[in-house]
């Protein structure tokens, strides 16, 4: 048993963070945000090329660092510290998770391309009807020939609007909500018969409604079993869940560090309101869950290997812990800072909007104590 | 990282399981099912099996008997024997006045003390609280005067955790009025059969005996009974208090009790459905289980973390709150599953009458035990003062 990260491992974190540090200021996120992209596409580039930070996940026979999921909770804080806008969690945990799972061929040729910056990647899996059912499918993907036809519409794209390649889950069998019949498939984002509507979303991205129509993809678009994908599907959320946990991890703590910061600064009756005792245990609170966090992106982060059932579990007990974490701690730090914490002026309100928004991904606290409870404490 | 056992730590956890399996007495075994309570001599039966075996204090340097484990093994140790629901030895001397000794005693305690902590002769208690000083421990009034080479206590502490049974007592007194609070108080270890020493019982809510009143009056304490130097007790008491942190998560023992919830829920009958059914109180357990596991996994960042062996921080004041919080929820939970068969009061009906099997025998201590249990947030430092400490060690504030 160890807890300890290597050296490889606090080189990524200090690298990373040095480069964010000197690149990612708030006031020049919020010019990213403001540009017409949404991005700058250099600060990607320079992650991929002259960092190298890409590949961390990949292992060394496909050009990458050797290393897992833990780099990626490394780089997922860090990015999370700077409230990041990059497309990190859709092209490197998702789709290169679902690459590494497949394998093969197609792995052989796009993974590659991601660590090089080359490919941006954005998964399309969720539908108006569907909430956080990942098999409440009506996209449909029929045969066609050699290939496929895909029809529908896919909601709330992050990095749509960014992406070269699109993650897609698909419907090749079966009825709407039935675990047999769905299909995962990595396709060009351009090609015809897409059709995308983009905006910002309030954290800041941008994302897009994608909409199928008849759009014919070729036959080594599929990733995995025909009609079978759903247990990859599952596998790569849930990587992608834990990571989030990591993001958010790194949202906290900088909403805590702000607050305490805010509090020594700001006076009120002739003192700094951090002398108040219901504001230092309001911030205790706030670390501890902080800490919590922490702890539970770890626990997730080292059993995704495990069984589905133990790994299943492990994910849903983070994720509600954590979204329940990140709720209490940003509206704790809006409410610490006072009437500056509800405008837009200071970097606080922006982080309390991302770590609002990661409650939801991937499932609620509510959807994940719902799947924690059916797993764990079955009757 | 990684949570995986080692072959060799793998090959000790069976070591551990074996050892428990073979040793444990069963009488003792018998009274935990039956909910009866313990005397001195229970406790002190699997203590002495512990020592026999070199077990009894994992914690300590090895040269004063400690075990010389990895935190691995320490974890793994807490684990089984929380797994088998061993019972919880005494803190007061292996726990806390044993690390006070060997860290800040002269060679002359060191020999006295701890080879008599180590084999269970000795039972210590803890002499801290008094009626006007609780949170506020450096406002205690019991005074230590010197004469010759012997101290005159006179005062009262209270709180005092089975002093009934207590051989030796670890107390605060104020040996300078005039310092400022804290700079005044002397640590002395005072034999309890000493005169002038009364113990008198306080019951609980739950109907237990488990701590007393201790009043001193005229008591004799030679200067060799001192640790440390005379006016910096507080140094030591400060240590003590860090070490009375660390075991106080109860992670181990937590997750036996939420087996037990379980298995209680899934007897109890809710409807046509087993209690565990029930969606509201299948929640509030979800929720416990969750934040156990977010506990476990912050003491285990501690232990085998980049910070490991550098000893408790102040940090250990979040596994204390948390800790305890869960504590007290499980003895509610179980409560609360257990319905009208908590009401019986059993204590009621005199010692050794078995003649009126009243409920299922998992509720006879539901309530007692919640009503007991609530002392958790409030000792070892109240769960404010915990925050406080957090405020300004970790935070800065």
């Amino acid at each position: 048993m160890d807890f300890t990260y290597t050296e490889t491992q606090d080189m990524i974190r200090d690298t990373l963070a040095r480069f964010l540090g000197d690149t990612y200021g708030f006031e020049t996120r919020q010019k990213f945000i403001a540009s017409e992209a949404g991005r700058d596409p250099g600060i990607w580039r320079a992650i991929a090329q002259d960092l190298g930070m890409l590949g961390a996940s990949f292992a060394e026979e496909q050009g990458g660092l050797g290393g897992g999921a833990l780099e990626n909770a490394i780089i997922m804080e860090e990015l999370g510290k700077v409230i990041a806008i990059e497309p990190y969690l859709s092209t490197v945990v998702i789709a290169g998770g679902a690459l590494k799972a497949v394998g093969g061929a197609q792995a052989d040729a796009m993974i590659p391309e991601i660590i090089a910056g080359n490919a941006i990647v954005a998964f399309a899996y969720a539908e108006p009807q569907g909430r956080y059912d990942l098999a409440n499918l009506r996209t449909s993907a029929k045969k066609d020939g050699a290939g496929w036809v895909l029809n529908g519409h896919k909601g709330v794209v992050y990095a749509g609007p960014w992406a070269t390649q699109l993650l897609v889950t698909a419907r090749t069998g079966g009825n709407q909500r039935d675990r047999e019949g769905v299909s995962l498939f990595l396709i060009d984002a351009n090609l015809p018969g897409i059709v995308r509507r983009d905006y910002p979303t309030v954290d800041g991205n941008r994302a897009s409604e994608i909409y199928f129509e008849n759009a014919a993809i070729p036959a080594d678009a599929l990733l995995g079993g025909e009609g079978t994908g759903l247990p990859l599907i599952e596998q790569i959320v849930d990587e992608a869940t834990v990571a989030l946990c990591a993001e958010a991890t790194g949202v906290m703590q900088k909403l805590h560090e702000g607050t305490l910061e805010y509090t020594q600064q700001r006076k009120q009756f002739g003192v700094p309101i951090a002398k108040f005792q219901v504001l230092q245990h309001r911030m205790v609170d706030m670390f501890m869950e902080v800490e919590q966090a922490r702890s539970m992106t770890i626990m997730a982060t080292l059993k995704l290997g495990l069984p589905e059932k133990e790994r299943m579990t492990a994910v849903s007990a983070a994720k509600s812990k954590v979204a329940r974490g990140a709720k209490f701690v940003g509206q704790n730090a809006i409410q610490t800072h006072g009437g500056i914490g509800i405008t837009q002026e200071l970097a606080i309100g922006h982080y309390f909007k991302r770590a609002t928004l990661i409650e939801g991904q991937f499932g609620s606290a509510d959807y994940h104590m719902d799947r924690y409870e059916r797993l764990a404490l079955a009757d | 990282m990684d949570m995986e056992f080692s072959p060799e730590d793998l090959a000790f956890q069976q070591e551990v399981r074996d050892f428990i399996a073979e040793n444990y007495p069963a009488e003792l075994r018998g009274k935990q099912d039956e909910g009866d309570e313990l005397t001195k001599e229970d406790f002190l039966s699997w203590h002495r099996i512990l020592y026999k075996k070199g077990w009894v204090a994992p914690a300590w340097p090895v040269e004063y008997g400690g075990t010389g484990w990895t935190p691995t093994q320490r974890f793994i140790f807490s684990e089984e024997t929380a797994r088998a629901d061993c019972i919880r030895l005494m803190p007061f001397g292996l726990a806390m006045v044993g690390p006070v000794i060997y860290t800040f005693g002269t060679p002359e305690q060191k020999a006295r003390f701890l080879p008599r902590i180590l084999s269970g002769d000795d039972w210590w208690c803890q002499g801290y609280s008094e009626p006007g000083a609780g949170s506020d421990l450096a406002s205690l009034r019991t005074t230590a005067v010197r004469d010759g080479d012997d101290y005159i206590v006179n005062g009262q502490k209270t709180w005092t955790t089975m002093a009934q049974h207590a051989d030796w007592g670890f107390f605060l007194v104020r040996t300078d009025k005039d310092a400022k609070q804290q700079e005044g108080i002397s640590f002395l270890l005072i034999d309890m059969k000493s005169p002038g020493i009364t113990v008198r019982p306080i019951i609980t809510l739950g109907g237990e005996h488990e701590v007393n009143e201790v009043f001193l009056e005229d008591v004799r304490v030679p200067v060799s009974q001192r640790v440390y130097e005379e006016n910096k007790g507080w140094t030591c008491a400060k240590f003590l208090l860090a070490h009375e942190r660390t075991g106080i998560a109860g992670v181990a023992s937590s997750k036996r009790g939420v087996e037990r919830v379980k298995q209680i829920a899934r007897t109890e009958l809710d409807g046509d459905k087993p209690l565990l059914a029930n969606p509201f109180f299948k929640r509030k357990l979800a929720e416990l289980e969750i934040d156990l596991t977010a506990l476990e996994f912050t003491e285990l960042r501690g232990l085998a973390g980049p910070n490991a062996g550098k000893g408790p921080g102040p940090e250990s004041s979040l596994l204390k709150i948390k800790g305890s919080e869960i504590q007290q929820r499980l003895t509610e939970l179980t409560l609360e599953a257990v319905g009208h068969y908590g009401a019986p009061y059993f204590r009621g009906f005199g010692e050794g009458d078995n003649a009126h099997p009243i409920g299922p025998d998992y509720a006879h201590r539901a309530a007692p035990t919640y009503f007991n249990m609530r002392k958790t947030t409030i000792y070892g430092g109240s769960n404010e003062i915990q925050r406080n400490i957090i405020a300004k060690m970790v935070l800065g504030l």
